[in-house]
């Protein structure tokens, strides 16, 4: 829970079922400032497996994958006292009002919608990078 | 990033110290997207303001909230729990902005359902650097709820 992220590097969560997505994210958080180390699960079923024996600082959750979708990998995580607390950024193509508004009842932290463009796409992840592991306070 | 909203973003920032209200503004009066800044002074006022009760009713739904924690007559912790309790209010992001690093703050913080805790730096170039960055994170790059 209480991590110096001077001495300990930040444990994120990548949730993803797209190589090519997951590439690009492990680029972009390479380059972040502060050390990150993360672990890739590639459907929820997997994430949910992982979340059972261990509690990252910072998930990053797509919500179309197989096995077990992201939006009931959102609702386990903060319906659960164990977990409830740790961010959930989705980054997703969906850009429909209602998966949006579904996702932000459903607790997630942010949303954020995939660009096409991998150029595009690669900034967005810079930025929540830029964000989430410099800016903000992790629990 | 994302195609600009048509309409500028409605941020309220609910502070009561005037100089960091001051500083709020002219950092986001640079930001890249359209916005409008509202600010409540206290955790009654920023609840009257989201209720559009007495003087708010014509007051406008924000699309994010920047919170302080300590705040006078109702503290932020409580403003935090009755917007997220709010089945109307609840899909606001809401991003702490607050002098402590009290490990118990964050952690409650985001039990309470805060979107974002960051902490206020005492230098005042790291603090507008900071304010850009909500600004480039949830202006420009996230998606909002605006129903």
């Amino acid at each position: 829970m209480s991590r110096d992220p001077r001495t300990t590097p930040i444990d994120v969560l990548l949730i993803e079922d797209d190589a090519n997505d997951v590439e690009l994210t492990l680029h972009a958080l390479g380059g972040a400032k502060l050390r990150n180390h993360v672990h890739i699960a590639r459907d929820g079923a997997e994430a949910l497996d992982h979340l059972q024996r261990h509690v990252p600082d910072l998930i990053l959750l797509d919500l179309n994958l197989p096995k077990v979708n992201g939006r009931e990998v959102l609702e386990r995580i903060k319906n659960d006292e164990r977990l409830r607390h740790i961010p959930v950024v989705v980054v997703t193509s969906s850009q429909a009002e209602e998966d949006v508004a579904k996702s932000y009842r459903l607790n997630a932290n942010a949303y954020v919608m995939k660009p096409i463009d991998p150029a595009v796409f690669l900034k967005a992840v810079n930025a929540i990078g830029a964000f989430w592991l410099e800016i903000v306070k992790l629990p | 990033m994302t195609a600009a909203p048509a309409t500028p973003i409605e941020i309220l920032l609910v502070e009561d110290n005037p100089g960091d209200v001051r500083l709020t503004r002219e950092a986001l009066k640079d930001a890249k997207v359209r916005n409008n800044l509202h600010v409540a002074m206290d955790g009654v006022e920023a609840l009257a303001f989201l209720r559009k009760q007495g003087k708010y009713g014509a007051a406008v739904r924000p699309d994010l909230i920047l919170l302080d924690l300590n705040l006078p007559r109702k503290n932020g912790r409580e403003v935090l729990e009755e917007v997220k309790k709010d089945p109307v209010l609840q899909h606001i992001p809401i991003v702490i902005l607050t002098t402590s690093q009290a490990e118990q703050d964050v952690l409650e913080s985001y039990r309470l359902r805060a979107n974002a805790y960051v902490t206020k730096p005492v230098d005042l170039d790291q603090f507008l650097k900071v304010v850009s960055s909500i600004e480039e994170f949830w202006l420009e790059i996230v998606k909002l709820s605006r129903p």
